[in-house]
């Protein structure tokens, strides 16, 4: 196992070779970003042949790996209408046949039934989110006139009701976990419990996975807990970033590392550029 | 017919459902058909992309019903933030499976379909018209009853069509542009080239047929007629020209200028622009040649 590190390693992690293109270098212990991209593929963990929708760089490459590793029978879209086939569907399909194999068909109208069916994990950002996960991306301020319009709810109240939810925050700070969100988009625990059993009963907030640490709803109350804290960061800095109390163990455990296949796989093939780093920037 | 025959088949006030989906094979010439006409107070059902945006900038739109207007590389289009920010234009915000199942309705000429979409979230408040309905079978489950979105009128783009009104999409989404002509009491598509009958399948498999002439009520033949939203395989999205678009609604003299540029005139003087705007990319973009 590597030595933990907050930051990227010394030394740029990647080296040109004659070719020209960017093979990876094995050592350097895992950046931020690259352990971030494990967490966010630790919450596909365990789920089988059911759509992983990440949205954002970094859940699309912990997606990606997840499937390359440890829950290979997860489907991916490439974003517009195709399902594409292991092992690797970074790349859109290319015109000499070289690139991945498409192994399915999936407009919107499929991706809805998909959705309805419960066959789908999806992890999704959050302009602000509460101590029961309840999820807004729809607008900041009053409603009727908001101060910022952003995305509206989208595919937010269906994704909560009806299939496994994780989110992911890429800037953990207290604009974004509040006290009370301004609007509900995706629902939380509190709401989902007040709709009965019944209704809820595909209701599942799986993790929230941040650039400081990851979190869950593991509780009595189901409100959310500090589950583990990424290398460098302390609970402290969490619950201080945190707009609301935060359940937190005796000891909180560290992230787990990436292991050096994933560390290979993330930085030799998913993401040979480095983009990564960027979506934490 | 041409795209404004089509504006001329509209009435203000009426509601109109825009097919595509955010900024993919949107209905773009009959869009800007509408922005040439006085029509007024239009009620908007559309999976919202740059359509929303110009017929909010030119004050056509009295409220909008979607699940959101992106531009898709531009995660939010700026007509509609302003539009909200400012408080001019009426909202009813859906699940995108929501508004899916109010189209569904419509074309079935159901009052509503039930959909487990929007229990517990903010939309039942952000729209309280809406109601609940318990199954009527042992289970007694309790569901949102989306009612259905009735549209007067629907306009979609496709990539070819035929002149009695059947329609074949050659990219790799159908979008929901069929049930958009089905909840519609008249429905316009343009499309990119009309071929004869018979020449249908040489273009796509008999799947690709997405709408037939029962379903449809005018046919417009208009290349480029969903710039600069993407129309594939015939084009991709015009980036570069909808980067252009969105910054230019980032202020008011920079919309005028845009609107001078490329929106005041006919569909024709339109495409005239936009070959200017590319030939001024490319020359920017060209390599000095070399000595």
């Amino acid at each position: 196992m590597t030595t933990p590190a907050p930051g990227r390693p010394p030394g740029p992690g990647v080296s040109p070779a004659m070719d020209g293109k960017k093979v990876p270098i094995a050592e350097g212990g895992p950046s931020r970003a690259e352990v971030c991209v494990v967490a966010c593929a630790e919450a596909w963990r365990g789920d089988g042949a059911i759509l992983a929708s990440p949205m954002g760089l970094i859940p699309a490459l912990g997606a990606r790996l997840a499937r390359l590793t440890f829950s290979p029978r997860l489907l991916l879209s490439d974003g517009e209408a195709y399902l594409l086939a292991p092992p690797d569907p970074g790349a859109r399909p290319g015109a000499d046949g070289a690139g991945p194999v498409i192994e399915g068909w999936l407009p919107y109208r499929s991706v809805f039934t998909m959705v309805a069916a419960g066959l789908r994990h999806v992890m999704m950002g959050a302009a602000q989110i509460d101590r029961f996960g309840n999820q807004n991306i729809s607008c900041i301020g009053d409603w009727a006139r908001p101060k910022a319009q952003l995305l509206g709810v989208r595919g937010a109240p269906g994704n909560t009701i009806n299939h496994p939810v994780s989110y992911w925050v890429p800037r953990h700070s207290r604009r974004v976990f509040v006290e009370r969100a301004d609007l509900v988009s995706g629902i939380g625990y509190d709401r989902a419990a007040a709709l009965g059993p019944q209704a809820a009963r595909f209701h599942e907030l799986r993790v929230v996975v941040t650039n400081l640490a990851v979190l869950d709803f593991q509780t009595p109350d189901r409100s959310m807990r500090l589950r583990s804290v990424h290398p460098g960061v302390t609970a402290g800095d969490v619950t201080a970033a945190t707009g609301f109390p935060l359940a937190a163990a005796d000891g909180v455990p560290a992230t787990r590392l990436p292991t050096a296949q994933e560390l290979a796989l993330i930085r030799g093939q998913l993401d040979p550029d480095g983009l990564r780093d960027r979506e934490l920037a | 017919m041409s795209p404004d025959e089509v504006a001329g088949e509209l009435r203000s006030g009426m509601t109109i459902g825009i097919g595509g989906w955010g900024s993919r094979r949107k209905p773009m010439a009959l869009v800007r058909a509408i922005l040439r006409s006085g029509l007024r107070d239009l009620e908007v059902v559309s999976y919202g992309g740059p359509d929303v945006g110009l017929l909010i900038a030119g004050g056509h739109v009295r409220r909008v019903v979607c699940g959101f207007v992106s531009l898709d590389t531009i995660a939010l289009e700026p007509h509609f933030r302003l539009a909200r920010q400012q408080g001019t234009v009426e909202l009813t915000e859906l699940d995108e499976g929501m508004l899916h199942w109010g189209l569904l309705a419509a074309a079935h000429r159901l009052p509503f379909l039930p959909i487990r979409a929007g229990l517990g979230s903010d939309v039942p408040r952000m729209n309280p018209q809406l109601r609940t309905v318990r199954s009527p079978y042992a289970d007694g489950e309790e569901l949102i009853a989306m009612p259905a979105l009735r549209l007067d009128a629907a306009l979609i783009h496709l990539n070819r069509c035929d002149a009695a009104g059947n329609g074949q999409y050659l990219g790799l989404d159908p979008y929901f542009d069929d049930l958009f002509c089905l909840a519609a009491g008249r429905a316009f598509v343009s499309c990119e080239r009309i071929v004869p009958t018979a020449g249908l399948l040489e273009s796509g498999p008999p799947q690709s047929l997405l709408v037939n002439r029962a379903m449809v009520d005018g046919v417009v033949e208009c290349l480029g007629g969903a710039h600069f939203t993407s129309c594939v395989p015939d084009y991709g999205r015009d980036e570069a020209f909808q980067a252009r678009y969105a910054a230019a609604a980032a202020d008011a003299g920079g919309w005028q200028r845009f609107r001078a540029e490329y929106l005041a005139g006919d569909e024709a003087s339109y495409q005239q622009a936009v070959r200017r705007f590319a030939d001024s990319q490319a020359s920017d973009t060209e390599p000095a040649a070399p000595p």
